[in-house]
Parts: C-alpha cells; sequence; structure tokens
C-alpha cells in the first residue's frame, strides 16, 4: 500500500506546487486529474523518488521512503512511465526489457511481454529505442518495460501525450488488459475521458490540493459537469 | 604464442589461436604465422616493413586476418600493408593490434594500410586498437587507412579503439570513383589523459558514388578528443559526416566537419554533437532499479555498441 502523509512541495519562489496532500492507494486502477499546472505530474514523480517533497512522509507497505533514492524506490517496487518516452543511441528494446525485468530476456519472453502492448518482438526486439520509432511505439515500449516489472505500484504520467488517435485507441487496449489482470497498484495521469473510465477511483487534483477523490460513479458525473461548464480539462502537458 | 600474445589476439581480432583462411599474424615487428591460400596471396613487402595481400578477382566469402601484437616494452613498429583487391570479390579483412606495455618505455605501431579495390568488389574491414599494461610507458598507436575504390565497389569500415591507447593519430583516407560506396563506423573511448585524433578525408569523384562516415565517442575524465572530416564532392554524389560524442568528467572533446562540394549536384550533409548524459536517461534507468554508476555504464556501452 502507498501511503502519502502531509505531502508539499514548494519551489523556489515559494510558490506550493503540491500543498499538504495525505492519500492512500491499495490497489486497484486509480486515475490522478485535474487541470494542467494542478501538479499532477509532480505528485507522480514525488512518489517515484524523481522531485524530493519540501514537506511530508510517503510510505510503502508502511515503511518510509520518504528519503529513498529512485533506484532503491525502484528496488522496493516503484515503476515509473514518462509522460516523454526516454530516446537512447545504441540501446534496444531487448536491453530496456532485460534491465526491466532484471533478467537475461530471450526472444519468447520479449513476445510475450511486448505482445501485450500490441508490438510483434520480431520488428521490436532489435531496434534501437531512438528518434527511428513514432510516439506511439515509444509509449507501448514504455509500458512493456513496466509490465517487465511486474512491480506492486505502476504508475503512468499522461501516458496518451502526443500519441496519435489510431495509438491512443491501441493503448486504451493496453490498459484495459493490464485493468482485467491488474495485480498491485496502478496510477495513471490524465486528462483523458476515456481513460478515466477505466479508473477504480478518480483522484482530482487542482492548485495542488485533492478537490474529489472517489469511485468513478461518485467523481466522474460531477468532474464532467464542472469540466463543460469551465473547460478545464484539456489535453497537453502539466507541471 | 603464449597465453598474453592469445588474450591480446581475442580483444582485437576476436580469434582463438590461429585464424581459418589467410592470414599473417605480426608480433614484436617479426611476422611469427602466414597462410595463403589459393585466391589470397601474402607476401612480404621488399620496399618497406610490411606485406602485400592480393586477393584474386571473383573471391568470395574468404576472410584475412592480419592482427598485430607487441609485448615488448619501448619498441616503435612501423608497417605498410597493401592490399589489392581483385574485381568481383566479396571478402572480409580483419586488422587491429594489441599493445601489452608493462614496462617504462612507450611501446607504440604506426600501421599504414592502403587498399586498391577493384571494380564492385565489396570489402568488410574490422580494426580494433588495444591496450594493457601496468607499467609507466605509454601506449601509442597511429593507424592511417588509404582507400582507394574502383568504378562499384563498396568498403564499409567498422575502427573502434575502447581501452589501453594513450595517444592516437587515426587518419582514414578515400578516393571513390563513380558508383563506388565507401562506409566508416567509428568507435572510440578515452580515459585518464589520453589524447586521440581522428581525422577523416574522403573525395568523391565519380558520378553516384557516397560516403558515409559516423564517428561516436565517449571522453572521460580529463582526456582529449579532436575529430575533424573532411568530405568533397566533385560531381554528382552523396555525402554525410556524423561525430557524435559523449562528454564526462573533465574531458575536452573538439569537432570540425567539413564539407566541400565542387559540383552542383554534389549533395553533402554533416552533424556534429557533443554533449553530456541526458539526466533524462540516467532517471529512466535508474527507475529499472540500475544505481546511477550502472545506468551511466549501460548508456555508454550502448552508445559505443
Amino acid at each position: 500500500m502507498l501511503e502519502l502523509k502531509n505531502i508539499s512541495y514548494t519551489v523556489d519562489d515559494n510558490h506550493e506546487i503540491i500543498k499538504n496532500i495525505s492519500l492512500k492507494i491499495d490497489g486497484g486502477f486509480t486515475v490522478i486529474t485535474g487541470p494542467n499546472g494542478g501538479g499532477k505530474s509532480t505528485l507522480a514523480k514525488i512518489i517515484a523518488g524523481i522531485i524530493t517533497p519540501t514537506e511530508g512522509k510517503i510510505y510503502l507497505d508502511g515503511e518510509d521512503i520518504t528519503d529513498l533514492s529512485i533506484t532503491e524506490r525502484a528496488q522496493k517496487g516503484v515503476s515509473f512511465a514518462f509522460q516523454q518516452p526516454v530516446k537512447f543511441k545504441g540501446i534496444t528494446v531487448r536491453d530496456l526489457l532485460t534491465l526491466a525485468s532484471g533478467k537475461t530476456i530471450d526472444f519468447n519472453g520479449a513476445c510475450n511481454i511486448l505482445s501485450e502492448v500490441g508490438l510483434c518482438a520480431r520488428d521490436y526486439i532489435n531496434r534501437e529505442v531512438n528518434a527511428s520509432l513514432s510516439g506511439g511505439e515509444l509509449k507501448r515500449i514504455e509500458i512493456a518495460m513496466i509490465i517487465a516489472r511486474g512491480t506492486k505500484l505502476s504508475i503512468f504520467d499522461e501516458p496518451e501525450a502526443g500519441i496519435d488517435l489510431w495509438s491512443f485507441n491501441s493503448l486504451i487496449k493496453v490498459f484495459d488488459r493490464m485493468h482485467e489482470k491488474i495485480n498491485g497498484s496502478i496510477i495513471i495521469i490524465s486528462h483523458q475521458e476515456r481513460i478515466l473510465k477505466t479508473a477504480d477511483r478518480i483522484i482530482v487534483l487542482s492548485g495542488g490540493q485533492i478537490t474529489e477523490d472517489g469511485t468513478q460513479e461518485t467523481v466522474y458525473p460531477e468532474l464532467f459537469d464542472e469540466m463543460r461548464t469551465c473547460g478545464k480539462l484539456e489535453e497537453g502537458g502539466d507541471r | 604464442m603464449d597465453q598474453m600474445q592469445l588474450n591480446l589476439l581475442k580483444e582485437i581480432a576476436d580469434i582463438h589461436g590461429v585464424p581459418e583462411g589467410a592470414y599473417n599474424i605480426r608480433s614484436n615487428g617479426q611476422s611469427i604465422g602466414r597462410n595463403s591460400t589459393a585466391n589470397i596471396t601474402i607476401e612480404t613487402k621488399t620496399d618497406n616493413p610490411g606485406i602485400n595481400i592480393i586477393i584474386a578477382p571473383g573471391t568470395k566469402k574468404e576472410s584475412v586476418h592480419i592482427p598485430v601484437i607487441i609485448s615488448e616494452s619501448g619498441l616503435t613498429d612501423l608497417v605498410y600493408n597493401d592490399f589489392y583487391v581483385g574485381e568481383d570479390c566479396d571478402v572480409t579483412i580483419v586488422a587491429g593490434c594489441g599493445i601489452h606495455n608493462c614496462g617504462d618505455q612507450n611501446s607504440g605501431h604506426d600501421g599504414i594500410h592502403t587498399f586498391h579495390i577493384g571494380k564492385n568488389a565489396k570489402v568488410k574491414y574490422f580494426e580494433k586498437h588495444y591496450g594493457e599494461g601496468d607499467g609507466n610507458g605509454e601506449n601509442i598507436m597511429n593507424p592511417t587507412t588509404v582507400v582507394h575504390l574502383e568504378e562499384g565497389a563498396y568498403m564499409e569500415m567498422e575502427t573502434a579503439q575502447i581501452k589501453g591507447i594513450d595517444s592516437t593519430n587515426r587518419i582514414t583516407k578515400g578516393t571513390c570513383a563513380a558508383g563506388a560506396t565507401f562506409i566508416v563506423h567509428e568507435k572510440l573511448m578515452t580515459h585518464g589523459h589520453q589524447f586521440a585524433k581522428t581525422d577523416f578525408a574522403v573525395e568523391l569523384n565519380g558520378e553516384d558514388s557516397s560516403a558515409n562516415v559516423v564517428s561516436r565517442s565517449v571522453a572521460k575524465d580529463d582526456s582529449r578528443q579532436e575529430f575533424f572530416s573532411d568530405i568533397v564532392g566533385n560531381t554528382k554524389c552523396s555525402g554525410h559526416s556524423e561525430c557524435d560524442a559523449i562528454i564526462m568528467d573533465n574531458a575536452v572533446v573538439g569537432a570540425s566537419p567539413k564539407l566541400t562540394a565542387a559540383s552542383v549536384e554534389a549533395s553533402l550533409i554533416h552533424e556534429a554533437a557533443i554533449g553530456k548524459i541526458a539526466g533524462e536517461q540516467l532517471i529512466k534507468l535508474m527507475t529499472l532499479g540500475l544505481t546511477e554508476e550502472e545506468a551511466e555504464e549501460q548508456i555508454v556501452n550502448g552508445f559505443l555498441k
């Protein structure tokens, strides 16, 4: 179980990005949504250890991981999929899957993982994870790494960002499959209605604070009423 | 050969003992083993130290290994190796030099390789330079490769220097006749106080000739690297050079790509990029459970793979 206690994050000019957030996530499919600049991506990076909170504590299965590095958190079972997948020169899909799983991945092993995200191992296993791959392909490889890790907590930061409609449709299918086979907790940062509809729980973050937290049935109608009137949910990056 | 010599051969040419096919193994300035085949003749030069390698026209799927190993501290070996590759050949040539220097004096090897590649011949050429030893003497290598490609000829050259060479001046020159293709892939890593200079110069003289020069390098510690490339297009042709370097610690890297078009039909491109390892790459691999040091090693190894 992930628990955040009184987490705050303030940048140099005393601007509070995250304001005293406390929450518990214990399994299931949680989507964190809200307007741009609300602090969603910052919160995701705080959980993964990429950003250090200025106040508060983070617990994973009861253990205080607040002061642990990115590496240590990863080794304890936290996975993080980037909003913009990172490209490498000379590092192949097989290399990354091997590093992600912590063991040598053979063709069949790669096939099992890549087929989960709709990619054929034969076409991709030896491809470099570089700019020759499209945004949609990179996203799917990013997700494949999370599947290969199979950790207790997986965080996806705006998986829909920067991909076309066709790739997005494939992505939704991937999340549907992940939802069916869910093992541990999955957190998705997203603005997308179709991703929100896959959620067991929706948390709305606005102005660095949680403004809504509940099931899809309770949060979703209110959220979209608000969206229709204010146009708050938008596509695009978040801080 | 003793175990140390065998290890050097493995490092530079990935061979275990005596290679198959034609070969000449040079150790401490002397040939210690040679084999010619029906299609490939290796003979001692009469005008300079070194050998002539003559490959009969039409020779296909054969290989030549000509590794050089030096274990004598203070020895500077100069060798001229000339390759005459007949028309319509398809062959693989493996060269390279390994130095084991446990002494206080500098050891060096200057290998000057000249290739005359006949019409429509295809050559894959591998060259690896490697140094080791715990002495105070430096390991110095100055390889010069000169390539003349006749009409329709093709040469792909892979050259690597990953470890143990304190100073190197690597010169590669080429001329391409009509329809000829010259491809060079260089991998280079320096550390400590090492210095490496790379100097490519290719003249595209024949219609529809092409050259592609790609250099990837990593400079660590206090090492220095200089990269020069000069592609001259004298006719309808295409040329591309790319220098991509990762800089770390206190290293210094310079890149000076140059293009000269002497024809409106010449299409020439150069790219040069020098930068540190991207922070996002380190973070990505750390989210997979690697330490920062392990992530850095993976990124460097991948870059030079």
